[in-house]
């Protein structure tokens, strides 16, 4: 039976502490930079603050793993080389890598630390995977959330690192590590600025028959009627018209978080040896409130009983989850 | 509504202004120490807020008769209660019910979620917004109670009427 590590996101040194005494196995996290996918702003980690989250996990015996995760433009690759020599000097366990180049610096420079493989890199086959392993000596892969649990099985089989899947939190479009929605409308980069939807491109207003509409660079992505649930102003869970329909739709995704708490013992059985809570980007009480219930889960199923796991839906983008790929191709 | 409407304020508005004028007045002093307190107990805070320090945030919480201006300058920190009709023109404002709020300052609720369900409102500089949200959430420890510690039992004992008083 696989470990059934529960990786958990940590946005600030305060949610890190949070996450570790929830019952983290591993926290991610990353620089106040482009090197990570959540270069939000007031977000993250400075390198002192890094060096006494590092201290305060590994005093708990909790794993930190640096994200940086996004794809440096073109001959621009200092600021990634930094980031990954800084964690490598304050003694984080593994990278979290999607771009090559990084991987393969790292590879070199810092062969002590263990590679993971981003989400963002998306690879998806035996073949993708087994390249990164051979070439960068890749430990662990997550794995993009379009493959059902028997490709996942199947894919177990055929590589030789640890898996690590998503179970819970926010359910991006289909095309991790390639999306380049935000690119079109903001100009900002998600896989290179390491930001979807930049806070300063993002507004909501408010009409006067209660309902708000988010807009992001100055045009307008969704509308939800005064009664309506809400989402993140991403353009994949934008709302829209066109000539072929009469209404408004979702023409990518829907407001909707993945929610694979009644699936991990068949994920455990499938082999797969993390499970990775998504959301550095949410709150103290989002990290409290998700590593405990999925903490207890993991013990349970490790106890060899049935998991009995909170109900998490007030914290769900849109108040509505699903188990997206992993149940089935025809999720939507 | 007519023009004219506008200009002569009935008497129950008239008579919630002064209300809220009344209350501004009795918090404001409150108000001060907990924000002299909360800045010195986490300067860090400010380096979070980057160049918001200087936004005027107007947090509304909407069942109380007057809203809140905060600009989180550590120069010049701005912490007051203001009629609503005379809050300054905000930089972004914050909505929702009080104790909802309270929650949020003290990561007891998720922002996100607070979104998601409506209860919570964000107009105005959506990056300012972010910023003082991370900023908070980066406290150890809670906000609220440190406050009502400052006032001693009394301080304490109506933190907990409130939370009881308002289930979120
Ligand atoms: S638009 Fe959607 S799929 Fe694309 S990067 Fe943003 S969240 Fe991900």
């Amino acid at each position: 039976m696989s470990l059934a590590e529960l990786i958990c996101p940590a946005g600030t040194p305060a949610a890190l502490r949070t996450a570790v005494d929830a019952g983290a196995d591993a926290v991610y996290c990353g620089f106040q930079d482009a090197t990570n996918a959540r270069n939000f702003p007031g977000l993250n980690f400075t390198p002192d603050e890094l060096a006494a989250s590092v201290a305060y996990a590994h005093d708990k015996g909790t794993k930190v793993l640096l994200a940086l995760n996004t794809y440096p433009p073109a001959g621009k690759v200092d600021l990634w080389r930094q980031a990954a020599d800084t964690g490598a000097l304050l003694g984080v366990d593994a990278f979290i890598v999607a771009d090559m180049g990084v991987a393969d610096y790292i590879a070199r420079t810092h062969p002590g630390v263990r590679l993971h493989l981003s989400v963002q890199a998306a690879a998806s086959s035996p073949e993708a995977i087994r390249y990164y392993c051979e070439n960068f000596a890749v430990k662990r892969v997550v794995l993009p959330r379009i493959l059902t649990i028997p490709e996942i099985r199947e894919i177990r089989k055929e590589i030789p690192c640890e898996i690590e899947t998503f179970i819970f939190g926010n359910h991006g479009l289909m095309v991790e590590g390639r999306c380049s929605l935000t690119n079109y409308l903001t100009g900002q980069s998600t896989n290179m600025d390491g930001v979807c939807s930049p806070a300063s491109d993002v507004e909501y207003k408010r009409h006067t028959d209660g309902s708000m509409s988010s807009q992001l660079a100055g045009f307008t992505i969704d509308c939800f009627g005064a009664d309506e649930k809400a989402g993140y102003p991403t353009i994949c869970k934008g709302r829209y018209t066109a000539p072929h329909r009469s209404e408004p739709y979702y023409a990518f995704e829907e407001p909707i978080s993945l929610n694979l708490s009644r699936l991990l013992p068949d994920l455990v059985e499938a082999g797969v040896h993390a499970f990775k809570i998504e959301g550095r980007q949410r709150s103290k009480s989002y990290v409290r409130g998700v590593v405990s219930a999925f903490r207890q889960a993991v013990d349970d199923i490790r106890a060899g009983r049935e998991a009995n796991i909170a109900d998490l839906v007030a914290l769900t983008e849109g108040q509505k989850q699903t188990q997206g790929a992993f149940e089935t191709k025809k999720w939507r | 509504m007519s023009a004219g409407d506008d200009t002569l304020p009935r008497a129950a508005d008239l008579g919630t202004s002064v209300l809220a004028r009344l209350s501004c007045v009795i918090v404001q002093p409150v108000l001060t120490r907990v924000v002299r307190r909360v800045a010195k107990q986490h300067p860090s805070l400010f380096s979070r807020l980057g160049p918001h320090q200087g936004t005027d945030f107007v947090i509304d919480p909407v069942e109380l008769p007057f809203a809140l201006h905060l600009r989180p300058d550590p120069q010049a920190l701005v912490f007051r209660a203001v009629a609503r009709n005379a809050a300054p023109e905000a930089g972004a404002t914050i909505r929702g019910k009080f104790m909802l709020l309270l929650e949020l300052v003290d990561s007891e609720e998720d922002g996100d979620a607070a979104f998601f369900s409506r209860d919570l409102e964000v107009t105005g500089d959506t990056e300012a917004v972010v910023r003082l949200r991370n900023a908070l959430d980066d406290v150890d420890g809670s906000i609220a109670e440190e406050t009502a510690g400052m006032f001693g039992p009394a301080g304490r004992a109506i933190l907990a009427r409130l939370r009881r008083a308002y289930p979120t």
